[in-house]
């Protein structure tokens, strides 16, 4: 089910040193035509239709049709991030249309706590940073204990 | 005139890239589940070292969570590591390594409480029993403080899990720094210390959004690039290629890289073909675990629970006749159907929504049809739009399952991989252990300082997302010991910066050597560009190395053909063009991909028995044959002689029955 550029709606990422699909596709399938300031899927067969292209584009210029080998014409699903949730939206082949809304994450982005300040003590013992911190102890198999 | 001869890409090549070297303490090539948990872990015990990841796409959404996923499978909770072992062992046709999966079993829920911690959606139970998703599931408290997940299954948790690996990738990009990582480079080839035997030095990679090539030396190093896809033609060939169940852009490049470095592999006869929904791929076990679905055959049977399928699965006892079915004998039971002519197998859907909406109101009812939908949204968009395409609302309308095409991995219900020291405790047998002078070091393959996690290790199935995190901070843990205890240690290799250019830019020499002498640019007797051989390469395993067109059936006989297809494609290897940036990728990706499916075919031929029925058949050599195979298979390439070894090692059994 390979994505596509809808013309119209693509502004090439306002001629950003990199488009946001480009940086996103984990399969590096999304180029920007440097003449025509629009993007594009180089490699359609290579699409794994994963939606990183459809979900980061700023202007809602991406979209994904059916593999041609066996999806009928005809439906779509859209997502809409936000900041905690994604809206989807399925439109089916005979018109049927159903919406969903799902959790995406509970915390603000960007504030993920790293632990940066933590720092292991002993480097010798099977124990991992947080652990060591929690004052874990590691169980043996019973058989052993 | 010259006709426009241009090739796919915007980012042509150039004959001459620019070369970047670089030397770092510690290494850590991809950017998945495994090395986030490492980025996480890393600075904690090395903060003075100079640290670097290389990922050939973007933290952000690499590797196989890109799309998101639904559940957390290895969740450990109110369970003991020694029956996470009983499990995957049971599954895994009895052949795994306890010491590393129990090991991991101790650490997997510490990766799990910070996936909360920094946002990830997990679903709970409140004091009626009812589920509570997304925020609403805090209410309940924290994991970590003894709140009650939604299982599916003894083992497996249920999140929303949409930005599952935006999430893990924010921790992790903000642990390491920004300034420590370099995305969109593609690591081609691993480098040897030139004046220490079998000692790992650094790592050659090229950039797919510029023509540089890079040379990184470091003093020790993790390979965690996940598993292999398309070394299988998959079933279907045209624009709908891309359809594989496992993410297409993971290239074994984890195997390829460690095995011509000289590690030793394990188990790479196991392989992984999921029954999912058929063409569209979408997840199956949702629909088994929390929905109880059930599979009928076209009779309309539930063939699953017939005398014929008991009798099936009494073959292969005591696993087949364990409480649960392994995996790959769920596949058997579904073949034996549609080898004789029961086919298709159609998920009951219909059925089983209608028995759980007997029990609901009508507000329920509605979160129950957007968790069926959710399933597939948060994890495998395509298959929602393939019920849109094709009219199927799931309470009205089955669906069917198929299996699917052959895929390498380690973390999922697959074991292959590279065989690694365990840890250093007491219990863990001296042959499953290692290091240098003297000191174990945990994860580390056969190659002094090389390390790898996930879907890298052998014998250890049964990780997934967790685990595959988890093992990547335990594999940090033992970066930095090894750093420490290697502390003067200077890398040298043997290869010019120039040989190594030559090396990585020779398809790109090739294309620009010939590219004139034909109008079609992909026509050239000169050359082969990689979408061809990705395409011969998969024909050639589909029909000799026990793909869908054999159903999953090879012989001697069979495997000899295949070896020698193997030979001239690696011949033809050396004559890959590229005319791009993402073609130079493709290149290498094929490469890796040969080797890889050809260490597998290699591990099958092998086997003289058929450990993992529904996975793979050897015709000639049907059903387990204890007496001789109740071993794990390694292999190993000498890098000097360019030969190949395979040979067995014994297995040792840690947690009783
Ligand atoms: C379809 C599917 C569904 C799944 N569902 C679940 C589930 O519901 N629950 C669950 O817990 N687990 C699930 N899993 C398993 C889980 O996704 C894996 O166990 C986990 O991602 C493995 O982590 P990894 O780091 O080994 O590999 P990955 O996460 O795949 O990461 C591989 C990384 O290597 C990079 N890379 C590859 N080649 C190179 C190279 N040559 N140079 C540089 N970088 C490279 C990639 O860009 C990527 O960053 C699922 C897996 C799949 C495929
Ligand atoms: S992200 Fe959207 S707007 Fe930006 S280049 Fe891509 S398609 Fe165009
Ligand atoms: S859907 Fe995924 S694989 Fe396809 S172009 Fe977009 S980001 Fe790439």
């Amino acid at each position: 089910m390979p994505s596509f550029v809808i013309q119209e709606k693509c502004d090439g990422c306002k001629g950003g040193d990199k488009t946001a699909c480009m940086y996103i596709c984990p399969n590096d399938l999304m180029v920007l035509d440097p003449a025509a300031m629009k993007a594009y899927n180089q490699e359609p067969d290579q699409c794994w239709e994963c939606f990183s292209c459809v979900k980061i584009c700023p202007t809602q210029a991406i979209e994904v049709r059916g593999y041609a080998d066996f999806v009928p014409l005809g439906s779509s699903i859209v997502p809409m991030m936000g900041t905690e949730d994604v809206m989807w939206t399925c439109k089916f082949r005979n018109g049927v249309i159903k919406r969903f809304k799902f959790p995406i994450r509970t915390t603000p982005e960007g504030q993920a706590n790293a632990y940066k300040d933590l720092k292991g003590k002993d480097l010798d013992s099977q124990l991992l940073s947080t652990e060591e911190a929690d004052g874990k102890t590691l169980p043996k198999p019973k058989a052993f204990a | 005139m010259a006709l426009p001869n241009k090739p796919v890409g915007e980012l042509k090549a150039v004959r001459d890239p620019e070369v970047v070297e670089k030397e770092v303490d510690i290494l850590i090539v991809g950017g998945g589940m495994a090395a986030c948990g490492t980025a996480f872990e890393m600075k904690k015990w090395a903060a003075d070292k100079k640290i670097l990841l290389v990922d050939k796409a973007s933290l952000e959404r690499s590797g196989a969570v890109a799309q998101g996923l639904s559940a957390i499978n290895t969740y450990i909770g109110e369970n003991s590591p020694d029956d996470y072992v009983r499990m995957v062992r049971n599954d895994l046709m009895g052949l795994v390594r306890e010491d590393l999966i129990f090991d991991l079993g101790t650490h997997v829920d510490d990766s799990v409480h910070l996936f909360e911690e920094w946002g990830l959606p997990i679903w709970k139970k409140d004091e009626a029993g009812k589920t509570l998703d997304g925020k609403k599931g805090l209410k309940m408290g924290l994991l970590k403080a003894g709140a009650k997940p939604v299982r599916t299954g003894k083992w497996q948790i249920m999140i929303n899990g949409e930005s599952y690996k935006r999430i893990v990738a924010e921790a992790a990009k903000l642990a390491l720094g920004d300034e420590n990582i370099l995305e969109r480079v593609f690591i081609v080839e691993l480098l040897m210390d030139k004046n220490e035997e079998n000692r790992i030095a650094g790592a050659v990679g090229i950039s797919v959004r510029e023509n540089k090539v890079y040379i990184i030396k470091c003093n020790t190093m993790m390979v965690a690039c996940g598993g292999a896809v398309n070394i299988y033609q998959p079933r279907s060939v045209g624009e709908g290629k891309g359809r594989a169940w496992y993410p297409v852009w993971n290239a074994g490049s984890t195997y390829y890289l460690c095995m011509r470095a000289g590690a030793e592999l394990s188990m790479m006869e196991n392989r992984f073909t999921p029954a999912r929904f058929k063409d569209g791929y979408g997840p199956v076990g949702a629909w088994f675990l929390l929905f109880k679905a059930k599979t009928i055959n076209g009779l309309g049977e539930n063939y699953a629970g017939s005398d014929h399928a008991k009798a099936e699965l009494q073959k292969y006892a005591p696993y087949g006749t364990a409480a649960i079915t392994p995996t790959c004998l769920r596949n058997h039971l579904m073949l034996v159907e549609l080898k004789e002519g029961r086919g298709p197998i159609i998920m009951d859907t219909v059925t089983a929504l209608a028995t759980i909406a007997a029990t609901m109101d009508k507000k329920e009812l509605k979160h129950l049809e957007s968790e069926a939908w959710e399933d597939f949204l948060d994890m495998t968009c395509g298959q929602a739009n393939l019920w849109c395409a094709t009219n199927t609302e799931p309470e009205k309308k089955n669906s069917e399952v198929m299996p699917t095409e052959p895929y390498l991995l380690g973390s999922h219900s697959g074991c292959c991989g590279m065989w690694v020291s365990g840890p250093d405790y007491d219990w863990v047998p001296a042959d499953y252990k290692w290091g240098d002078k003297g000191k174990i070091y945990n994860r580390m393959t056969t190659v002094k300082g090389l390390f790898t996690s996930g879907d890298g290790v052998g014998c250890s199935g049964h990780k997934f997302s967790s685990g595959s995190h988890a093992e990547g901070r335990m594999v940090a843990k033992s970066m930095a010991r090894w750093v420490r205890d290697h502390a003067g240690y200077k890398p040298a290799i043997a290869q010019s910066a120039k040989e190594l250019v030559d090396l990585a830019y020779k398809p790109v020499r090739t294309y620009l050597d010939h590219c004139a002498y034909t109008t079609a640019v992909d026509i050239n007797p000169n050359y082969v560009k990689p979408a061809g051989m990705a395409l011969r390469l998969m024909k050639a395993t589909n029909e000799y190395g026990a793909g869908i067109a054999t159903y999953y059936m090879t012989s001697e006989k069979s495997l000899e053909i295949l070896f020698d297809l193997f030979g001239m494609l690696h011949e033809d290897l050396e004559k890959l063009a590229a005319g791009d940036l993402h073609e130079l990728m493709r290149c290498w990706e094929i490469k890796h991909r040969l080797w890889t499916v050809e260490a597998h075919c290699r591990h099958i031929r092998f086997r003289k028995e058929s450990r993992y029925p529904g996975f793979y058949y050897r015709a000639d050599f049907p059903g387990q044959d204890d007496a001789n195979w109740f071993k794990f298979t390694n292999s190993k390439y000498d890098t000097k002689t360019g030969q190949w070894e395979c040979f067995k090692r014994d297995y040792h059994k840690i947690i009783p029955d």
